[in-house]
């Protein structure tokens, strides 16, 4: 029986991804990310230092991997950054990303999606909209399409990182390290 | 970690077992004869790494499913303490309790850690006939992911497919 290698990114990234950093950078760095996750939320803190160090060397990719069994509005929050970026374009989808992880413990155990709305105006969108399209669950086949490919790519939990579509099983936690394991994949 | 090379291969027929699956319930690899069998493997009920891969496995089980397979995890913890664990994690799948004695299905399936006394991280997936068609052992701290165990499920459907 022939069998894939596991851990491999598919599909490869493409220009339906949300996307930081040029095209042709030499390193792609791709996340599986829950938006509700904690260690989610700890990567991104780290994630931008990471950026400033590679500068054009690298470009950033977000998939979204909500885990809706332990995380509740995972699921609205992934499909709200969706909606915002259709409304609004890719640095409003970028601005949201970043508020939702900020803002996490304000509307991580919320009963609705007041909080969410509120993030999503602050980052350029209609929140009527945003709420329609959450009603409608207009952008949840999107976002489970994402997901289902970080199931077939070998995602293990959230955040899993593909560095130039090799699953990436190091420490993220250190700047320094996850670095050297980026610089390793240049060449 | 256990020997790579002690891992029952692609093309072995599985052992068959009868383990329990609560306190008062016995559940045996043969029951599910005719249709595919995921057998997972772990070392321990609620130490982190266990919790993440199973609960991506529950996450997904609709997907496994769609293969008509079924998935058993198991571990060397007891049935009590496996109930307890599912309960707090909300599977919806068994558990099996490798207990008494110890580890001895993990041992015939090649997976057992000596040292550390507890199963190593592995994944078989048996076909319909009982017959091992994918098997995986991956380093102890790290989640193996479901991509392995979908692709032999494809390729198990695809070689259905090509024998009708």
């Amino acid at each position: 029986m022939t069998t894939k290698q596991q851990g491999t990114l598919r599909p490869e990234v493409s220009e339906q991804d949300h996307m930081l950093g040029p095209v042709g950078a030499p390193i792609t760095l791709v996340e599986y990310g829950d938006l509700q996750c904690p260690h989610c939320r700890r990567a991104h803190g780290v994630l931008p230092r990471v950026m400033k160090r590679l500068g054009d060397r690298m470009r950033f990719v977000f998939r979204h991997f909500p885990i809706t069994e332990s995380h509740p509005n995972a699921l609205h929050a992934a499909e709200a950054a969706e909606s915002v970026a259709a409304q609004v374009g890719e640095d409003a989808f970028w601005k949201m990303h970043d508020l939702l992880y900020e803002h996490q413990p304000e509307w991580e155990d919320e009963p609705d999606d007041t909080r969410i709305l509120q993030l999503a105006r602050e980052a350029g969108a209609d929140p009527d909209v945003v709420a329609a399209d959450l009603n409608s669950d207009k952008y949840e086949e999107h976002v489970k399409a994402d997901f289902m490919s970080g199931v077939r790519s070998g995602v293990n939990g959230t955040p899993t990182f593909f560095i130039n579509g090799r699953r990436f099983d190091g420490d993220w936690t250190s700047v320094d390290t996850f670095v050297a394991a980026l610089e390793a994949a240049e060449s | 970690m256990s020997d790579p090379s002690t891992i029952l291969q692609p093309g072995t027929p599985a052992p068959d077992f009868t383990l329990p699956v609560t306190p008062d319930q016995t559940v045996s690899l043969s029951d599910f004869r005719g249709r595919p069998v995921i057998l997972a493997f772990y070392p321990n009920d609620f130490s982190p790494v266990c919790g993440d891969q199973l609960g991506l496995y529950n996450e997904i089980l609709s997907e496994f499913h769609k293969h008509h397979a079924e998935l058993l995890g198991i571990s060397v913890d007891s049935s009590w303490c496996h109930g307890a664990f599912a309960s707090t994690r909300k599977f919806h799948f068994p558990l099996l309790a490798d207990f008494e004695p110890k580890g001895a299905v993990a041992k015939r399936y090649g997976v057992y850690r000596e040292h550390e006394g507890t199963a190593a991280r592995a994944l078989f997936v048996i076909d319909g006939d009982g017959v091992i068609r994918w098997s995986y052992l991956s380093p102890v701290g790290v989640n193996p992911g479901a991509d392995g165990i979908l692709d032999a499920l494809e390729e198990l459907d695809s070689h259905a497919g090509a024998k009708a």
